[in-house]
């Protein structure tokens, strides 16, 4: 704060000067964590040119590769690092692919039920009245439906209605905006709590006696006031999102085989764990649960560092 | 004529126990830059008065009655939209804890030019330059690096410095400041208010200036209004109420004031509290409190009554010789 009579920092180093910073600096918890989250995100995004082979392209696959182990093994191959699955795929490649899947339904998924969640929780909470009774009794109806049950019958009933062709072509867009529309409580509920404290602070009343549309004082004026929690449910919630996906694609619901995300690996390796091919699926639920818990330590940490109250422990 | 005129205002807020008047009967005029003082406990009605000209009454609440008639047009009836070219624009206010004011998250420089876009078609730059020019005639000092700094970076004195630029920004008819300096610090206080009071009086601009604080009121404002449980008991010019204050509870402000203490005496107290407005004593508000109340002030409402341009709502308005009966006991403190 010494530095205040300066002209403005640019965005980059007022970053680096941020208390936000400073703590994610002295936590080696969320430097690891953040780490590991940033690889895994620049592999994904890279797959097409570090991955040895397209899973895609069938051309190039060759079912006499089928079921090959992993390198460190007797029968291993070095072109299969991580082994081969049975239709003679490079592990490797696939889950690299895999994962962007996976982050891209989960980010998208997350986009979408913080645009419905946060909308819904500013009018809601600012509004308050009917509105607000209306929108939170929708969302306790939801939260009474497990998104998982949700997703499941709108995914079946779709297939059915569409046929599986047509499904396996639009398999992303319906998993983000299943898994996008069925979570959106979780963050009306945080943003409406929030509204709720801030409308009833003063400079919400100067901003009406300055004559400011009620869309700008929501827009402009409450709504940054209330992000932090935001940004704080959203970690979970890509990670929630991600763990949704895979247990959809794990049910036959998510992803093709012919496009597998990380859930539909585990799942296409699940029938040959018991003939000896464990690679197939646990070497992706590694990488599942890897990622879910870096994703889950990053949002704690973003926890503790944005709340002024927890400030003093460490 | 006069530039603001309220008319017989009362406001409602229906509860569970029935309605609740928290205004009754309020008539005043200001004229053009003319400085009035509104004064009274917490709970009198005082901002509720303030927030009721700008029709930002909170829901339940609602104004039952009145006009508040302002260039002409009733304030009270206006739409949402008109309403809203009147707020910062024409009206202006300021509150009483500049460290609530500013929104947190938004440079003060960004909260100024917002204020002037919603009311005029005018250039970032412009805009920019017109903030630039107010923060300098509130004297903040290094303007330019305070318009992109965030309120958390500015002290107190300084945030209601900048809530005063931002009030001035568009040259409004009136300024009402509820309780502007009762969140500052003692010397920060005379310095804020002098600044206030030049500004009003360099452009020309009315002040509206509510507060508990008689002494405040008494170097600033020209005329008084004494708010009682939502009414008015006293109104007046500002040397005449404190110097023959008619009401007991005026003499009764009066009296608590410090200065009227000798050192190391007892200060003076009203003693009681104000009542709630769920159970408003018949007959005057104030006579349960009142050391001259007879029978006839628990009974009937006493009505206000000019007389020597000095409004008074008691029943032994004019017999009761205020001045002498505090300095008596004064004398027989000391």
């Amino acid at each position: 704060m010494s530095d205040t009579t300066q002209s403005a920092p640019g965005p980059l180093s007022r970053l680096l000067a941020s208390d936000i910073f400073y703590r994610f600096r002295r936590d080696p918890v969320a430097i690891v964590s953040a780490t590991i989250v940033l690889l895994f995100v620049l592999a994904a995004a890279l797959a097409p040119l570090i991955a040895p082979q397209n899973p895609y392209d069938l051309t190039q696959l060759d079912i006499m590769d089928s079921e090959v182990p992993p390198f460190w093994q007797e029968q291993g191959d070095p072109r299969f690092l991580l082994g081969s699955d049975h239709q003679g795929r490079d592990m490797l490649s696939t889950i690299l692919y895999g994962t962007g899947l996976s982050l891209i339904i989960g980010v998208f998924a997350v986009l979408l039920q913080a645009f419905l969640g946060v909308s819904i929780g500013l009018i809601a909470g600012y509004n308050g009245g009917r509105i607000d009774a209306f929108f939170m009794r929708l969302a306790d109806i939801q939260l009474s439906l497990s998104t998982l049950m949700i997703a499941i019958i709108a995914l079946a009933v779709f297939q059915a209605a569409f046929g599986s062709e047509l499904y396996q072509d639009l398999a992303i867009i319906m998993l983000i905006l299943v898994i996008g529309i069925a979570e959106w409580p979780q963050y009306a509920r945080t943003v409406r709590a929030s509204v709720l404290a801030e409308r009833s602070k003063e400079y919400v009343d100067a901003a009406r006696v300055i004559g400011l549309p009620r869309s700008r004082i929501m827009i402009r004026h409450i709504l940054p006031n209330t992000l932090s929690p935001v940004l704080v449910i959203s970690t979970v919630q890509v990670a929630e999102a991600i763990i949704a996906e895979a247990s959809l694609s794990f049910l036959g619901l998510g992803m093709p085989v012919t496009q597998p995300s990380l859930g539909s690996l585990i799942r296409s390796g699940f029938e040959y764990i018991f003939s000896g091919s464990w690679w197939i699926t646990i070497i992706p639920s590694i990488v599942l649960v890897v990622l879910i818990l870096a994703l889950n330590l990053l949002g704690d940490w973003l926890r503790d560092a944005l709340n002024p109250r927890l400030y003093s422990r460490r | 004529m006069a530039l603001l005129e309220i008319e017989d205002l009362e406001v409602e807020f229906p509860n569970r126990h029935g309605t609740l008047t928290a205004l009754r009967g309020i008539n005043f005029t200001l004229d053009e830059s003319e400085r009035l003082g509104i004064v009274g406990e917490s709970g009198a009605g005082k901002s509720m008065a303030a927030f009721a000209i700008l029709n930002l009454i909170s829901e339940p609440g609602r104004i039952s009655k009145g006009r508040i008639v302002f260039e002409g047009r009733d304030l009270a009836k206006l739409d949402e939209e008109e309403i809203r070219a009147i707020r910062g624009d024409r009206i202006s206010m300021i509150f009483q804890d500049p460290m609530m004011t500013l929104n947190p998250v938004l440079t003060v420089g960004v909260q100024m030019i917002e204020t002037l876009k919603a009311h005029r078609d005018i250039s970032d730059e412009d805009a920019r330059k017109l903030a630039l020019a107010r923060l300098r005639e509130v004297q903040i000092p290094s303007p330019e690096a305070r318009l992109d700094a965030y309120p958390h970076e500015l002290s107190g004195g300084l945030r209601q410095r900048v809530v005063i630029a931002i009030a001035l920004l568009s040259d409004p008819a009136i300024i009402i400041a509820d309780e502007p300096t009762t969140a500052l610090d003692v010397t920060i206080q005379a310095e804020v208010l002098a600044l206030l009071l030049a500004l009003c009086r360099d452009h020309a601009t009315a002040l509206i200036l509510i507060t508990h604080d008689l002494a405040v009121v008494s170097q600033i404002t020209e005329r008084i209004i004494v708010m009682y449980a939502g009414s008015i008991v006293e109104a007046g010019a500002t040397r005449q109420i404190i110097d023959t204050p008619q009401h007991p509870y005026t003499i009764g402000l009066i009296a608590a004031l410090p200065e009227q203490n000798a050192p190391g005496q007892p200060l003076n107290q009203i003693r009681g509290s104000m009542p709630s407005l769920n159970n408003i004593p018949p007959g005057c508000a104030f006579a349960p409190r009142c050391d001259y109340a007879t029978d006839i002030c628990h009974r009937i409402v006493p009505n206000l009554t000019t007389a020597h341009g000095q409004s008074v709502a008691c029943h032994h308005a004019g017999q009761l010789q205020p001045q002498e009966s505090v300095r008596d006991t004064e004398r027989a403190v000391s």
